[in-house]
């Protein structure tokens, strides 16, 4: 009677209890689907403003501007140069041929500033491509109506001439490459100070460094420094590459330079600054990657009297390099996208010729991005969503490549 | 000064009580031991005695565990080992050793050897060098044609035959070996037994089992390790005698129990 | 092999001989590993001297700073607690946002999904932890504030909104918190499931009742990472928060954070030494220290957590 006095004491509740489950179950479920959705969403997004019907104007007709009988398209430089300068005031051709002058330029550059300066096509409307697909009747008939000398194109922002033209005001013919030149050059002193002391700080804490305060410090503080917002590295690098550095940043110690323009605002800083940044992301990943090597191949070394360099040199780096280079590849993923840090460290807000040397003003991808995303009007919309497209593409295939090099050169062990 | 004479033996090898500690746990106690020249020295005992810990401890293999510290002397050829002066890194290429588990490094076989010998200035014939290890080692035979391939495609028994070719290709005065026959089949151990007969003839050996039979057929000596002292917690040598006497009429009735068998 | 031999005999000290090659290349790897100090160091120096710089400037007090509620530079008022209210504005929506989806996402990946569901979703969001902090900006800007617009009606949210930024970076933040979460989730050891499943309890109790708890230090660590990542975010509120220090907790209009502040100011022409160069020197150390103390926390927290298991 006792015993079962004590089982009549348990409510028979289990049905209750089972549907509370499912009930969390579901929400569990949703939320991870939502998360899901709001990445389909984000890259929707971003493409369906890459693509669409756009309407324009051309300022000034290029047929008006043939040369004794040769159409524009295929004069000489020679000759471009010479209707720029017939036709713009002299103080607006002075000004571009300081800012790079005609000889230097391309003549697809010459080009690209006529149609900039003379033809200057102009965007009326934009619209995206779900509308472009789905009411393009009704898109035709509104510009018939209310932009009677407009042409309506279909077109993709994201083209093979947007990835090559440099950088313009002029949302039609506007291209990436300034950016792109820019974010490689960056990312190339990057990783020229980032990926040595990166390595040499992990082979340090690793394999030299004893149990002692001062390795606890350092390990502690490049935890500390991984979690540092990147906009205060950028404030970092303004004080130091750019202010301080200056006469190095800039190339004026080298003479190599203008001194007149010469600043400390160049890819040199904005390369090192980034180094900065992800040093703390390359040690640690590294550092996992040397940890990863076994004992075992340590004590054969020490075993047969090898020193520890050897030991390092031989076995450690040869078999953590495959995880060093993933990690080291996921971090320039993360420099290449950065954008804050640039901005403080001054990315030049419109510059239309690639950088050349150390000491070039730079623009970077991302900084591209943000500048034409702060604009209002929904051709940079458009030309940001491009921008946007060839960024991830580049990190994609980043990280496939990291992938790629984690999966070729798993375990040996 | 290094005057063979017969009548009394040469040793190698001295501990002077010596202590192994990890940290703040004394993990070996007071082992004073002698190793005799071109003889084979068997440590056996239960495991967590510390066979392994006194073994890592002569050549100086110990400290690259963090926090371990010695106490006490290792007396290698009249020098001690530990002083302040001297360098590990030495005293591994004097000392060589053979680990449990075969580490082949992950390079060719002939580059397993070619690589020890070219840190320790080796400037003679590769080829020859690597071909008399292998030979010694007894694994010429078995991968004469394959000498490019890697080290980790061959055999566990194998492996750890390279492993010695590689030790001794650097001619260490003596080869410590870590229960060298654990992680192999009983063909493979065997093989790895009549290695040592022959090896005996050249260099000293000093090997950690847990298998009795091995270091009662292969051995010279043999120290018996226990957990003793500190509590039972930490390890020391109790009977350090002729392989014969330890497995025939031990003094240590505990040496008794364990050889027969009786033990735990 | 008789060099060998004869070499070894006639050197037969152990002695240690100078190899300065390995002197030189340990000097080096030190230098390397020494070198974040100089890091942290120049932050510490950089910041702190032009922030001490700024509050010696004529007009600025530490006192009025943290007291008054107006940041005009052009008027020498600099009031940090506009910048401070809309940081706080962004951050606790973004987190209220990411910590119930990021942790139910955690327990769903850890507790209930299968192996082949994780192996997908892992990957997914790894690409959303490594999308660019400006492609979130542009999706706040063009897809969250038309949304919101649509929502609540336009004349009550404008273009640039505190909430939008805000909902786009809990996005931002969710998998942070998701990937922290599930790895303690997962660090939890088997037996303790066991015990629970073995005494009759459902996968719910056991998920919420038995596993989170035993990873509660874990998860309150990842929760704090997330917070420090909210307050130091800057595209997202530099793109879609609005320009203009904001004194309001309406997240349906436009203020301007701390890290947007800073944006813009050297987005703009910032001259050496003026007193806008020296207040995002003041500012970014603000922003330093915080985000060290919740990073110092949030380590602590960890490291206490995993003695438990070890």
């Amino acid at each position: 009677m006792k015993e079962k006095a004590v089982v009549q004491g348990f409510a028979n509740n289990l049905d209750w209890r089972n549907r509370k489950g499912v009930f969390w179950h579901v929400i569990f479920q949703a939320s991870t689907i939502v998360g899901i959705i709001t990445l389909i969403t984000l890259i929707f997004n971003v493409i369906d403003s890459a693509f669409g019907y756009v309407a324009y104007e051309a300022r000034v007709d290029p047929d008006t501007l043939t040369m004794n009988g040769i159409p524009l398209e295929e004069q000489s430089k020679e000759q471009l140069v010479e209707l720029l300068q017939s036709t713009l005031s002299s103080g607006a051709y002075n000004k571009l041929n300081n800012e790079k002058s005609f000889e230097d330029r391309s003549r697809e550059e010459v080009f690209q500033v006529i149609v900039e300066r003379i033809i200057r096509p102009k965007v009326v409307r934009v619209w995206d491509l779900w509308p472009s697909l789905t009411q393009a009747d009704e898109i035709r008939a509104t510009v018939a109506q209310d932009f009677p000398k407009a042409e309506l194109d279909f077109v993709s922002w994201l083209t093979r001439d947007f990835v090559t033209r440099p950088q313009t005001s002029e949302p039609l013919t506007a291209g990436v490459r300034t950016a792109i030149l820019g974010s490689l050059w960056t990312i190339f002193f990057t990783i020229l100070l980032a990926f040595p002391i990166g390595v040499g700080a992990a082979i340090y804490l690793e394999e030299y460094a004893s149990d002692n305060w001062l390795n606890r410090v350092i390990q502690t503080n490049i935890n500390n420094l991984a979690g540092v917002p990147s906009i205060v590295y950028g404030i970092l690098g303004l004080a130091i590459f750019v202010r301080t550095l200056e006469p190095l940043t800039s190339g004026k110690l080298f003479g190599l330079v203008d001194l007149t323009t010469a600043n400390g605002r160049t890819v040199l800083s904005a390369g090192l600054t980034l180094g900065l940044l992800v040093l703390p992301i390359i040690i640690i990943n590294a550092q996992e990657a040397i940890r990863a090597v076994p004992r075992s191949l340590r004590n054969a070394s020490y075993g047969v009297g090898a020193t520890k360099w050897q030991t390092v040199w031989s076995h450690i780096l040869p078999n953590a390099m495959p995880g060093i280079l993933t990690g080291t590849i996921l971090a320039i993923s993360r420099a290449i996208g950065e954008t804050a840090p640039l901005v403080v460290v001054g990315a030049s807000t419109a510059i239309s010729f690639d950088p050349s040397s150390p000491f070039s003003k730079f623009t970077t991808l991302p900084i591209q991005i943000y500048q034409w995303t702060a604009r209002p009007q929904a051709e940079f919309q458009s030309l940001a969503a491009a921008a946007i497209l060839v960024l991830l593409i580049l990190l994609l295939s980043l990280n496939a490549s990291a992938v790629l090099l984690r999966n070729r050169f798993s375990r040996r062990f | 000064m290094m005057t063979n004479n017969n009548s009394e033996p040469k040793y190698v090898i001295e501990t002077q009580d010596l202590e192994i500690y990890y940290g703040d746990f004394k993990a070996v106690t007071n082992v004073n031991m002698k190793i005799e020249h071109n003889k084979i020295t068997a440590i056996i005992g239960p495991s967590g005695c510390g066979k392994s810990t006194l073994l890592r401890a002569f050549n100086r293999m110990n400290e690259l565990y963090a926090g371990t510290s010695i106490k006490g002397n290792v007396i290698f050829n009249g020098q001690d080992i530990y002083a302040k002066e001297v360098d590990p890194v030495e005293v591994r290429y004097r000392i060589g050793m053979v680990f449990q588990k075969p580490n082949p490094f992950p390079k060719s076989i002939y580059e397993n050897i070619a690589w020890t010998a070219r840190i320790h200035g080796y400037k003679g014939n590769m080829d020859e060098l690597v071909e008399s290890s292998l030979q010694q080692a007894a694994l010429w035979d078995e991968v004469k044609d394959k000498l490019h391939q890697s080290g980790l495609s061959l055999s566990g028994g194998q492996q750890q035959r390279l492993c010695i070719a590689r030790a001794i290709s650097i001619k260490p005065e003596v080869i410590l070996m870590d229960e060298p026959a654990s992680a192999l089949d009983p063909i493979a151990t065997l093989k790895i037994e009549e290695l040592m007969q022959e090896l005996k003839k050249n260099y000293t050996i000093t090997i950690v089992t847990h298998n009795m039979q091995q270091a009662a057929r292969a051995s010279d000596y043999t120290a018996m390790m226990m957990l003793s002292g500190e509590g039972e917690r930490s390890g020391t040598v109790i009977e350090f005698d002729e392989t014969k006497k330890i497995f025939t009429r031990p003094s240590d009735k505990r040496t008794e129990d364990y050889v027969t068998g009786r033990f735990g | 092999m008789a060099e060998l031999t004869e070499k070894k005999l006639s050197t037969m000290s152990l002695r240690r001989r100078p190899r300065w090659g390995e002197t030189i290349i340990q000097g080096l790897l030190f230098f390397s590993g020494f070198f974040s100090i100089f890091i942290t160091f120049g932050i510490v120096y950089e910041l702190g001297k032009e922030a001490l710089l700024f509050f010696q400037m004529p007009g600025v007090d530490l006192l009025s700073t943290i007291t008054t509620t107006e940041w005009k530079p052009h008027v020498n008022k600099f009031g940090i607690w506009p910048l401070l209210t809309s940081t706080l504005l962004t951050s606790t929506i973004a987190m209220t946002i990411a910590i119930p989806l990021g942790m139910s996402v955690a327990i769903y990946l850890s507790e209930y999904a299968s192996p082949r569901v994780r192996s997908t979703l892992k990957p997914i969001l790894e690409v959303l932890a490594g999308i660019p902090t400006i492609v979130y900006g542009y999706f706040a800007l063009t897809f969250m504030t038309p949304l919101l617009r649509q929502i609540f009606g336009s004349d009550v949210v404008q273009i640039y909104n505190t909430a939008s930024a805000g909902l786009v970076m809990g996005i931002l933040i969710l998998p942070l918190i998701t990937s922290m979460t599930e790895d303690s989730l997962s660090a939890v050891p088997r037996s303790l499931r066991e015990a629970a499943y073995g005494m009759g309890a459902t996968k719910l109790e056991v998920a919420v009742q038995i596993v989170v708890p035993a990873a509660l230090s874990g998860i309150a660590a990842a929760i704090i990472v997330g917070i420090s990542r909210a307050i130091g975010e800057t595209m997202i509120v530099a793109v879609a928060a609005g320009a203009g220090p904001n004194f309001t907790l309406n997240p349906f209009i436009g203020a301007e954070t701390i890290t947007g502040h800073i944006v813009r100011i050297s987005g703009g022409d910032l001259s050496y030494d003026s007193i806008d160069y020296n207040s995002i020197f003041a500012l970014g150390l603000f922003l330093f220290l915080t985000t060290l103390v919740l990073n110092i926390i949030s380590q602590a927290i960890v490291r206490r957590f995993r003695e438990v298991y070890e």
